[in-house]
């Protein structure tokens, strides 16, 4: 072996550069959020469970967010951006109101979002974000987004932790997926709130970060009513 | 990615009423590009055994060879047909051999034991540690979506027919939303005295 040159000796203790450390600017707090649009009504439901890792921040902690009168976000990931992004996005609901005299429409809302959230693209918001509401005609919408702003409008979408547990099975009940027979019956809001219960309860059987409680609005035309659904605690 | 992720699969096995199902899908892909649409994960291992063995294929393949030699072995010795479970441990045993270097196959186990016909479920990691639930067990790239899809259409005493239907669902479903698995199924209804084999056909892409 060759003996170590003075040009490139190691010497740890009188090292020039300066040292680096980094720091994880995330967090995942999980979470679930589902959305089912109906004609004239859509419902969304999210736990309540907050948490890190193993351990449980709170088990009553809402993540649905009214926009508006007939608007409604749901966000599961990372808390803090959670907050922010939230924070942020009634502060320009209640500019864009008080410049135009009306309040923004649920379609204006869903384009806003997605432009805020690409706004970050090379930080993102660490979000699943799910944004529900009536349109212009009073139908039920439903659009979700990636953490960097792609949107995608639907009738049915479940995301979050328990995203993957749960969208096969909207697609089966709702979507009517792999079905011989489909029905061709309107999705009533009876129905969609039982598969709503339902998936959570299959979520919550698997999936560590969701339980404790579903929290669940439901708009239509004459305002946003507010249920809560137990689910297993452990 | 991980290596069990490599060629993509969806395994599931559910107990019924004096019968248990197992199925699979029949994709055989490098990745996310797909070579066959006929690649068997399930082996039948005795008149009422099965084994599947979702994961890395050429492992699929290697695992299932030595398993057969293993169980065959067992028979010739003993003079008697193995039961799902001594063939569950086998499997557990032979997986623990390679503790450090293993082979990447998440093995499902289903049949009914010799005698009673009670029905038998089990499923194991890499490294075979096993599962035995009283419900249903999943493996493959899709388990996560199969979890979700068996939580909510498993219910116990299931005859025959409703467990195929149940199983089927839950398969087509979960794999659907993902984009290694698919192409294709076979469901296998073991009962007392008949095995029942079909070969679904589900949307290709």
């Amino acid at each position: 072996m060759m003996m170590q040159t003075e040009m490139n000796a190691y010497y740890p203790d009188y090292s020039t550069a300066p040292i680096q450390r980094q720091i994880n600017p995330y967090a995942d707090n999980g979470g679930s959020v589902v959305a089912i649009a109906g004609n004239d009504f859509v419902v969304v439901g999210a736990d309540t469970r907050l948490s890190s890792g193993f351990s449980i921040y709170t088990r009553n902690q809402n993540k649905l967010f009214p926009m508006s009168d007939t608007t409604v976000l749901g966000c599961a990931g990372c808390w803090c951006d959670t907050l922010t992004l939230t924070r942020i996005l009634k502060s320009r609901m209640q500019m864009y109101q008080q410049e135009h005299n009306k309040q923004m429409s649920t379609t204006a809302c869903a384009q806003m979002l997605s432009t805020m959230l690409y706004y970050k693209r090379f930080f993102p918001y660490y979000i699943s974000n799910i944004l529900v509401g009536l349109d212009n005609e009073g139908k039920g919408c439903v659009y979700s987004y990636d953490p960097i702003g792609h949107c995608e409008k639907a009738t049915y979408r479940a995301g979050g932790s328990a995203g993957a547990l749960l969208q096969p099975l909207l697609d089966n009940q709702i979507g009517q997926k792999n079905l011989v027979k489909p029905s061709s019956e309107d999705l009533s809001q009876e129905k969609a709130l039982a598969i709503l219960k339902d998936v959570f309860i299959a979520a919550a059987e698997r999936d560590i970060y969701t339980g404790d409680s579903v929290l669940i609005n439901i708009i239509t035309k004459d305002g946003t009513k507010v249920e809560t659904f137990e689910l297993r605690k452990d | 990615m991980s290596i069990l992720a490599y060629n993509g699969g969806a395994m599931v096995a559910m107990k019924g009423e004096n019968c248990v199902a197992i199925a699979a899908d029949r994709r055989f892909g490098i990745q996310a590009q797909t070579v066959a649409t006929n690649f068997e994960k399930v082996f039948e291992m005795g008149p009422h055994l099965f084994v599947g063995l979702p994961g890395l294929a050429t492992d699929t393949q290697t695992v299932m060879e030595k398993l057969r030699f293993r169980k065959n072995l067992y028979e010739l010795k003993e003079n008697r047909r193995i039961s799902p479970k001594v063939f569950a441990a086998m499997i557990s045993n032979m997986l623990y051999e390679k503790r450090f270097g293993p082979f990447f196959v998440e093995p499902v186990v289903a049949g009914l034991m010799p005698g009673t016909f009670e029905p038998y479920i089990c499923n194991m990691d890499l490294i075979g540690c096993i599962n035995q639930p009283t419900d249903f067990v999943v493996g493959g790239t899709a388990s996560a979506q199969l979890y979700g899809m068996c939580e909510a259409l498993w219910e116990p005493n299931l005859g025959p027919d409703d467990l195929f239907e149940t199983i089927s669902q839950a398969l087509m479903n979960a794999f659907d939303r993902d984009a290694i698995s698919g192409w294709g199924a076979t469901v296998y209804i073991i009962e007392k005295d008949k095995v029942t084999v079909k070969n679904l056909k589900t949307r290709m892409d």
